[in-house]
């Protein structure tokens, strides 16, 4: 299965005259990996793709695929097939003429073809289509379509630029797990673009968070999830509550910040700010919704927090509880749904506690903003 | 409040009715002088409805060669154009931006330049092509057809041009990207996904220039040489007078324009009959059924209407004969002739009794010459010029020179004898 193409990513800058818009891109993807470029909408993802497939040359730096440098060769000359952000299907080709349009401009006959198209749909499901005009189709059908259209040519690597954003989340969940099947079936390399995390972290081998054209982590998605390694994304991936302080204390990879509303705290030194990050340096910490707990007492001050509910609202696998510490300090605490009723009058004090392996502190930095 | 909305509306239909008299009044009665048998295009007095003009219009050399010509012209410029338009317009989109209104204000020029100035600049530059060349004065490049087929081409390709830069502004570069993306050459890209979505483009382009050349006078004016379009010879025509031949070819011109029209409509409706209903619009077009192409589909039904209208006019015209009716006219004339005479002779008498002692040659020269004009040239003779002369040679209405005059040979009794 590992048998598929790599591509790499050698200190890649891409500027649009002085604007950066990918900074010092190192990546390695493995052969048949499932690789995901995340991050925040105008962070240059689109641009790292449109590099690969080679709409555009890097400024600086190379790309390699399948270890052959890729700089100066024309779309049509990588082994790659991108699918587009808005899909770009053909409007005035049929769905059969849309997905074999590679193999009709490497002048296969219309038989062939036609068998060959015949074997796509069936394979994304979308039989007895075939005659069909983009325009008729729905959007996930549109979606299966592309998809057919960028295998149909083969490719060592198949990149997709959001390929599932237009879709609502019924559809989009279920493209997830077809779009990962169709993966694993033909065994190729899939760069994947996406904003959406639960995208990124459901499918992807790996993935890569980008910040304004900079990769912050390259990471498996729980470690990207758990070990975040910038403030970023530890804000972007994921819902957390953020406590900003300074170290107080490192022991045994935990540190102690005195936090600036909330007392002294426990958490994990993230393992990439291990050995970076100093006692006094301004640090933050992150704990997950659903690291937190409601405490039986007020034991550890270390690992306790002490707030006021405003409001809590009913999700159905979980409630999410909105709490106020002190100076106002907001927090959000999820609590799986267990049966018994666990809504909270505004006004209640609780006592919250959370192992300190789930907290993590990390050097102050930029956070992603909502 | 209901009142005010009423004047509004009545305003609204008022306004409606004066905008489409003045737009289609004038198409509306030159069309129907075609039908008047008077030798002269106009409506009132109504003589007799006729077909002739029609028969006159294709009987006449001028107009047909003229027609030949425009057609051979307009051919050559619609490939002319649309392929230099679009070309340009492909241009206008790869260009570097920072020249892009530059370069775009430079290539539709042509159109802001009046047509009088491009119709001479073309003859002389290629005149000056053609010394260059040194080829001599009859060279190809002094052929009236080509020489106007390039004059009309400068500003014609720059209409072309702006209808595809309509169209390109909505194509979407990611076609050709992804094309380009699936391993097709640019050649293959251009050729299997940008130049279909042109096509429409091209359609109208076409047909756009078709129209623009087919109607342009003021540069073929100078370019036509020893081929006269047919604007030119509608023009020369109408120097030496016109008669309603020429509102026949109007009428027809106008007749193929509506049929045209309606076609269109028809198509557009019938798509987005299908676009409503969700069918695929080839499954519509190609279960062509009577009933189910007429259903919501007014265009359909006008055409189909109109359709029958000409075919049935054309049916009458066959049958026809307007001569016992002419012959009915031209007696009522007559008979309206002999009563004004009679009321002259009246007069006269009353006059001459007056005027007793004051010589009778005055009411002999009258009386003699009147009663002779009906049965020499008919109904007409009331008109005839040289009746005018020899009555009251020094009558100031009279023309000099008939025969040169603009509207002159409406008074030629010749024309007259042409209609029998
Ligand atoms: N051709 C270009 N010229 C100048 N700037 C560009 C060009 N293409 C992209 N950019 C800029 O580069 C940055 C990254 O763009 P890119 O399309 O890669 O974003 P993205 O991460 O794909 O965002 P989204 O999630 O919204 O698609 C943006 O700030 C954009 O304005
Ligand atoms: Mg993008």
């Amino acid at each position: 299965m590992s048998s598929g193409v790599g591509v790499d990513l050698e200190n890649m800058w891409i500027k649009f005259g002085d604007f950066v818009a990918v900074r010092d891109a190192n990546v390695n993807i493995k052969g048949g990996d499932f690789f995901s470029f995340l991050g925040p909408s105008g962070c240059g993802k689109t641009t790292i793709l449109r590099a690969v497939s080679g709409f555009l040359d890097p400024s600086e730096g190379n790309i390699l695929i399948g270890g052959k440098n890729m700089v100066g060769k024309g779309p049509n000359e990588r082994p790659t097939a991108l699918i587009f952000q808005n899909l770009a299907l053909f409007p005035l080709m049929k769905v059969w003429e849309n997905i074999t349009f590679s193999m009709e401009v490497r002048g296969a006959g219309r038989a062939e073809r036609q068998k060959r198209a015949d074997e796509l749909l069936e394979m994304i499901a979308l039989p007895d289509q075939c005659d069909k005009l983009p325009s008729e189709l729905s959007g996930g059908q549109k979606q299966r379509v592309a998809i057919a259209r960028a295998l149909c040519a083969q490719p060592d690597v198949l990149l997709l630029d959001e390929p599932l954003s237009a879709l609502d989340l019924k559809l989009r969940q279920h493209m997830r797990t077809e779009l990962r099947e169709i993966q694993q079936r033909v065994g190729i390399t899939f760069i994947y673009i996406t904003h959406d995390q639960g995208e990124a972290l459901t499918m992807s081998d790996s993935v890569a968070v980008m910040r304004e054209g900079t990769i912050d982590q390259i990471a498996k998605g729980k470690s990207i999830y758990d070990d975040p390694s910038t403030a970023f994304v530890a804000s972007f991936v994921g819902e957390n509550n953020v406590f900003r302080g300074k170290v107080n204390s490192i022991t045994n990879g935990h540190a102690i910040i005195s936090t600036n509303r909330s007392g002294e705290l426990r958490a994990r030194v993230s393992s990439a700010a291990s050995g970076t990050l100093k006692v006094g340096d301004d640090s933050m910490m992150f704990i997950r919704p659903e690291a937190l707990n409601i405490a039986e007492k007020n034991s550890d001050t270390h690992n306790n927090i002490v707030a006021k509910v405003r409001h809590s609202e009913f999700e159905g696998q979980s409630y999410n509880v909105f709490l106020e510490g002190s100076e106002g300090k907001e927090m959000k605490m999820a609590l799986i749904n267990r049966g018994e009723a666990r809504l909270y009058d505004p006004g209640v004090e609780l006592v919250l506690e959370y192992d300190a392996n789930q907290a993590v502190a990390l050097p102050a930095g930029e956070l992603a903003s909502e | 409040m209901k009142s005010e909305s009423l004047l509004i509306r009545v305003g609204l239909v008022i306004y409606l009715v004066l905008f489409f008299t003045y737009l289609l009044g004038p198409l509306f009665l030159m069309s129907i002088t075609a039908f008047n048998s008077a030798s002269f295009p106009q409506v009132t007095p109504w003589e007799v409805l006729s077909f002739e003009w029609f028969s006159v219009l294709f009987n006449d050399q001028r107009i047909i060669s003229g027609i030949t010509n425009s057609l051979i012209v307009g051919f050559f410029t619609v490939i002319l154009s649309v392929t230099i338009g679009l070309a340009g317009a492909l241009m206008l989109t790869q260009i570097w931006p920072k020249i892009r209104a530059t370069f775009y204000t430079i290539i539709i020029a042509p159109i802001l330049i009046p047509g009088v100035v491009l119709g001479i600049s073309t003859l002389v530059f290629w005149d000056r092509v053609n010394v260059m060349l040194g080829f001599s004065n009859d060279s190809f490049l002094h052929n009236g057809i080509l020489l106007t087929v390039l004059g009309q081409s400068t500003f014609i390709a720059s209409y072309c041009m702006l209808v595809f830069v309509a169209r390109l502004q909505r194509y979407d570069v990611g076609l050709t990207e992804a094309a380009l993306d699936l391993g097709a050459t640019h050649v293959q890209a251009f050729r299997k996904i940008q130049l279909p979505f042109l096509a429409p483009a091209m359609g109208s382009a076409a047909v756009l220039a078709f129209l623009a050349s087919f109607e342009n006078y003021n540069t073929t004016t100078f370019t036509f040489q020893k081929y006269p379009t047919l604007t030119i010879e509608l023009a020369q025509k109408v120097r030496y007078g016109i008669n309603p031949s020429i509102a026949a070819l109007a009428f027809i011109i106008v007749c193929l324009t509506i049929f045209f029209a309606l076609l269109h409509e028809v198509k557009n409706r019938r798509a987005q009959l299908a676009i409503a209903n969700g069918a695929p619009i080839g499954a519509v077009s190609n279960g062509f059924t009577m009933p189910k192409f007429f259903t919501g589909n007014p265009a359909a039904v006008s055409l189909a209407v109109f359709v029958v209208a000409v075919v049935a006019t054309i049916g009458i015209s066959r049958v026809y004969d307007p001569e016992p009716a002419k012959a009915v006219l031209l007696k009522e004339k007559r008979a309206e002739q002999a009563l004004r005479i009679e009321a002259l002779q009246n007069r006269m008498r009353e006059k001459r009794l007056k005027k007793l002692y004051k010589g009778p040659d005055i009411f002999g020269s009258g009386n003699s010459k009147v009663p002779q004009a009906p049965s020499k040239i008919g109904a007409g003779g009331v008109f005839n010029p040289s009746n005018l002369d020899s009555a009251s040679p020094a009558k100031p209405e009279t023309p000099q020179s008939p025969g040169k005059g603009t509207f002159g040979n409406v008074f030629d009794p010749g024309n007259l004898n042409n209609d029998n």
